[in-house]
């Protein structure tokens, strides 16, 4: 993938630290934010658009473009170029729209 | 030198929905935009198809909304056809939530007033908080009522403007950006106006500049009392569709976004933001949908919206200057299909349209008369 080549660190990690992608375990640079740290892992698909399901990664890196938004810790709709990344982290795609009065159980864990 | 049937001054939904019915008549059209630089009351609507509580002193401007909202199917699926977009046109009726027994109180007086004004034909059910939440889902328990109207609805307004951008340009009208008229005058046969380097000339024309009519107006003699009203708009995170209904504080757009406003004021020319306007806004839609508290905002932003002296349409066509009209307005969304389908042709000769003549600038010189006199 086009990312995987383009996307590289400028400087090597000081330290690593550990958070969860779509359940799996990744060790990604400490002090950068949680969407450079997905595309240091190679990570090239981070969500599904609300409006036509098209898959969509990070692309803006300032918080404009909205491409960048996952679930982190169940809160929904974050902007994960805004957040710094965190040990501990566990982050899932953010597929469509939030979920709304119905089923609406997403607050635990969410302190960003 | 560029000549045509018909120069537009003003390439925003109240432009182009004539530029588009003119269009459908086979006039040839230019519309000459001012640019994004522009105030550009757009900016500041909610996507509503509003009939409930308009024309509360002037049943003509109900009688004309409840026209539009009814030729609005007809509009959309004549662009639909036109551009293939969709503009989620729906129309299921819409709530007044109410906050306080004086809202209630006065939005019934209104709706109350409309009924009788129009005879008995103006449905609507005023609510308590018990029915209004086996409607609404969600609803706070500081809503103390609300009015249904089932002839209100809503649109995407962005894709309206899109729509009737490509409709306009696949039936031939020439939309021109980045020219802000600065002379018009009129000649032997028609108009001339100046934009910058360049010169036009049209045998009609008509001013559909927003809150620029006042001074467009004035150098064809008119005075066109219009006026910066200011509202700010905040708008969340995509959630999934929870709200069915337009409501005037709160609305769920069809791509899931919920737009929060109706705040009004009076600030000049100043299209900013205030953190007092913005938290009032915020304060009301969480006492409407508590669990919109919390719900990410995304963006904020205020806009001009162009209010008439007395809050009505102004429709002219100029006595002294024949061929030169006035189309200013607040509700350019709702009043988008009559626009197209009523007033271009009542523009372009058609035919006769006595359902204009209340808006006709002759309103505020009679008022004044009246003032004098008393």
């Amino acid at each position: 993938m086009p990312a995987d080549s383009l996307f590289r660190a400028l400087v090597p990690a000081q330290k690593n630290l550990q958070i969860e992608f779509e359940g799996a375990s990744l060790s990604v640079p400490a002090g950068v934010s949680l969407a450079s740290a997905l595309l240091l892992s190679g990570i090239t698909h981070t969500r599904e658009s609300a409006v036509s399901g098209r898959p969509g990664a990070p692309y803006c890196m300032m918080g404009v473009c909205f491409e960048c938004l996952v679930e982190v810790d169940g809160q929904a709709n974050c902007q994960a170029c805004l957040l710094p990344v965190r040990a501990g982290m566990r982050v899932r795609r953010q597929r469509g729209a939030r979920e709304f009065l119905a089923g609406d159980h997403v607050e635990a864990g969410a302190d960003e | 030198m560029q000549k045509t049937d018909v120069v537009i001054v003003g390439g925003g939904l109240v432009g182009l929905s004539i530029a588009y019915g003119l269009a459908m008549l086979g006039r040839q059209v230019s519309v000459l935009d001012e640019g994004d630089d522009a105030l550009r009351a757009a900016r500041g609507n909610f996507g509503l198809l509003w009939v409930q509580g308009k024309g509360y002193g002037m049943s003509p401007y109900a009688q004309w909304t409840r026209e539009s909202v009814a030729l609005w199917p007809r509009f959309a699926a004549a662009l639909q056809a036109d551009t293939g977009i969709d503009l989620h046109l729906r129309q299921p009726g819409g709530f007044q939530l109410c906050l306080s027994d004086k809202e209630m109180a006065e939005e019934s007086r209104r709706l109350l007033w409309l009924r009788e004004a129009m005879d008995g034909d103006y449905p609507f059910e005023l609510l308590d908080a018990a029915q209004l939440r086996t409607r609404l889902p969600g609803l706070g328990p500081t809503v103390l009522g609300g009015c249904y109207s089932p002839m209100d609805g809503h649109v995407n307004p962005l894709k309206l403007l899109r729509s009737l951008y490509a409709a306009c340009r696949m039936r031939g009208v020439t939309i021109i950006n980045g020219q802000r008229v600065s002379a018009i005058g009129q000649r032997a046969s028609g108009f001339e106006l100046l934009t910058g380097q360049q010169r036009w000339f049209a045998g009609q024309v008509v001013l559909a500049a927003g809150l620029g009519n006042r001074e467009l107006g004035a150098q064809l003699g008119m005075d066109v009392p219009v006026s910066p009203n200011r509202g700010q708009i905040l708008v969340t995170e995509r959630l999934k569709p929870f709200l069915h209904y337009p409501t005037t504080y709160v609305r769920q757009t069809d791509e899931g976004t919920v737009q929060l406003g109706d705040s009004h004021e009076s600030t000049g020319f100043d299209d900013g933001t205030s953190s007092e306007v913005m938290s009032t806004i915020a304060r009301r839609a969480v006492q409407c949908f508590p669990q919109l508290g919390n719900v990410r905002l995304v963006r904020a932003w205020g806009a001009l919206r162009v209010m008439s002296a007395d809050g009505f349409p102004i429709y002219e066509a100029s006595q002294a200057c024949p061929g030169a009209f006035v189309v200013s307005c607040h509700s350019g969304v709702t009043l988008a299909a009559i626009h197209a389908l009523r007033l271009a042709p009542w523009i372009g000769g058609e035919f006769d349209e006595p359902a204009v003549a209340p808006f006709s600038l002759q309103r505020f010189s009679l008022k004044r008369e009246v003032r004098h006199a008393g």
